[in-house]
């Protein structure tokens, strides 16, 4: 088992929320976490969702209001930011508009009384890896926005921190450089094999390059998981809903059989689903699914099909869209992959009846 | 495309830059008059060794002009350190902490600024003369160890009314502050003082500069408040010249005048020169 590098034992942070004299609001809340060596990990959540700020607490510019950060086992208390093994990537970059960019990468090691015969290969080493050898003489504001993301890099990196902190490094980037950047990141992280703690508010980004994503909202921590894990199995209408597409069905558990739900819809049908949460009879549960592991035939008496109406058809190329209003006023979404030999004709036409359905294994029953 | 000027803008202009200028002009014309009442100019003096320029040597031979310079000098510079020293600390600490009664340290801030001078002045002189008086009684000073007006309590004036405009100059500059390369510091190793010295000073200096520059002038041209607490010895320039003014205006006080436009301007051209190359 790797040995672990970052752990947030029961962390609170609270801040004083100056409109409502004395009560504070949990930026925060209880938060367990373990992060392993040499690990890709991201925090993911919409905004305020309080992955900054955990974040920022491992960083050493909040204290935890309670619990306990341990950096490698040793818990980090009141240790100020310079006295932590760790180094920030900023959201803004935060290089120093003043100085060169030799003299930002070198600023960590100076600090460090790294003697000057060291520094001058270290930096260029470290401008190397993020590919801008020979800009050491530039200052900030002469590199783009891609360039100077870059630098930011190079300067936590020289220091060959124990773990490396992210905030949101890519959100300044246009698209295209964004995908180049996420490419590059991950390839660097598995270079270094240092670890990376990567916060974004991207679920696409944090798929793309995350050994593991723990997803938050409102302060809490919601669901810790590799990216298939998490996209697959989500195990509350957040996560599901927040990551990719969902159809979301409403109804009450009729019966079960070990991990196999009945659930009895609005409408009078039923639906089988998997789960692993303990779940009462007649309790309100919500059924799962994702677009693309709903289907559209013709004719069939399988478990979870059912009959319903087209009502919009949407043509993206490799898919095509169907909104499909089931019985009970339900509407869902079907993604229909468009790979059969030849000129892709659509299954349906708006207006058509058709049946729709899916496995029970594609369905996930959550509790609301 | 080319537009015909419109002749109202040139004439304004001639006339603002005539009204500023032409005073300046004329004051060193007049250093130069053969006239002792100089009141009329009676063409360029010619007189001793000096030449045209015999009302310039003639301040060099005045041990009171002299006096008055290096006071003004001392006051200037003494005043201008302490006032950048206290006015920028006031900025970082009014920009970026919350405290008790902030919002009175505020407003107080201006108060020198909008107040009639020669209110200030007056109040000034009363408070001086109160703490002095009372630590001369309780403390049975010997005459020669008296407190009492001089060099110091014009410094210590000068200081109270140029840090409100340090700390102006210095809050506009930290206003566009990312505080963000504060913490990139820290996060590199630097503790508190080390990222003031490296980054923090370093990204406000032109607004220190400027704030530096503002309280000198100030204080090199301050009449009032001087008068009303200078005492002997500590005789600065415009007071020296208003001294002089109620005797006979003779060109050597044009001449005085005109090397301290000199000095100005030269301080001004620096100023600028170390401004754009810290920015």
């Amino acid at each position: 088992m790797a040995a672990i590098a970052v752990e947030l034992r029961d962390v609170v942070k609270e801040f004083a929320e100056p409109e409502k004299k004395g009560e504070a609001f949990a930026a925060v809340n209880h938060v367990n976490l373990q992060i392993n060596d040499g690990e890709f990990f991201s925090l993911l959540g919409p905004s305020g969702c309080g992955k900054t700020t955990s974040l920022r607490m491992i960083a050493g510019f909040e204290l935890p209001t309670s619990g306990e950060v341990f950096i490698h086992g040793k818990a980090m208390g009141k240790t100020p930011p310079y006295q932590r093994p760790v180094n920030t990537v900023f959201q803004s970059y935060a290089l120093f508009p003043h100085l060169t960019i030799f003299d930002n990468v070198a600023f960590g090691l100076q600090m460090k009384g790294v003697s000057q015969l060291e520094i001058k290969p270290r930096v260029q080493e470290a401008l190397a890896m993020v590919r801008l050898p020979g800009y050491e003489k530039r200052k900030p504001k002469q590199l783009s926005g891609g360039q100077q993301q870059r630098v930011a890099l190079a300067r936590a990196l020289v220091n060959r921190p124990e773990v490396l902190l992210l905030d949101e490094p890519l959100g300044a980037l246009d698209l295209k450089l964004r995908k180049e950047m996420q490419l590059e990141l991950k390839t660097l992280q598995r270079e270094v094999g240092i670890t990376f703690i990567y916060v974004t508010h991207d679920q696409e980004e944090a798929l793309t390059m995350s050994d593991r994503i723990a997803v938050m909202n409102r302060g809490k921590l919601l669901q810790v998981g590799d990216s298939s894990g998490i996209y697959e199995s989500p195990n509350c209408r957040f996560v599901a809903d927040f990551i990719g597409d969902t159809n979301f069905i409403t109804g009450k558990v009729h019966s079960r059989h070990g991990d196999t739900v009945s659930v009895e819809l609005t409408s009078g049908v039923w639906v089988e689903a998997k789960s692993d949460q303990a779940l009462n009879t007649g309790q309100s549960v919500t059924v799962a699914v994702r677009p693309e592991k709903m289907h559209i035939r013709s004719g069939t008496r399988l478990p979870n099909w059912f009959e319903g109406r087209v009502t919009n058809i949407v043509y993206i190329g490799t898919d095509t869209h169907y909104s499909v209003r089931l019985p009970g006023d339900q509407l869902v979404r079907v993604r229909e992959q468009n790979d059969m030999p030849g000129y892709s004709r659509p299954l349906a036409n708006e207006g058509d009846s058709v049946w729709v359905g899916f496995a029970v294994e594609s369905a996930r029953v959550l509790v609301e | 495309m080319s537009r015909r000027r419109s002749p109202w803008l040139t004439l304004s202009t001639i006339l603002v830059y005539g009204f500023l200028y032409l005073p300046i002009v004329v004051l060193v014309v007049f250093a130069f008059n053969s006239s002792r009442q100089n009141v009329v100019f009676e063409g360029i003096v010619n007189r001793d060794a000096c030449g045209p320029f015999y009302w310039f040597c003639r301040v060099f031979q005045n041990q009171d002009a002299l006096d008055a310079s290096v006071n003004t000098l001392k006051i200037a510079l003494t005043s201008t350190v302490l006032s950048t020293l206290i006015g920028t600390m006031a900025a970082l600490a009014l920009q970026r902490h919350t405290f008790k009664l902030k919002l009175f340290a505020e407003a107080s801030l201006y108060i020198p600024i909008v107040i009639p001078e020669i209110v200030m002045g007056i109040g000034i002189l009363v408070l001086f003369n109160t703490v002095f008086r009372f630590v001369n009684t309780t403390f049975d000073l010997a005459p020669a160890q008296r407190l009492g007006l001089g060099l110091g309590t014009v410094i210590i004036s000068h200081v109270a009314f140029s840090v409100p405009f340090v700390t102006l100059t210095v809050r506009t500059r930290l206003h566009s502050f990312d505080r963000a390369v504060e913490e990139a510091a820290a996060d590199l190793g630097a503790n508190a003082w080390t990222t003031f010295r490296r980054i923090t000073l370093p990204l406000i200096m032109p607004g220190v500069l400027a704030g530096a520059m503002l309280a000198f002038t100030l204080s090199l041209d301050d009449f009032i408040i001087t008068f009303f607490t200078n005492g002997p010895g500590s005789t600065t320039l415009p007071i020296y010249v208003y001294g002089l003014l109620r005797r006979t205006v003779t060109p050597e006080v044009n001449a005085l005048s005109t090397m301290w436009i000199l000095v100005v301007l030269a301080a001004l051209v620096v100023s600028n020169r170390v401004q754009r190359r810290v920015a």
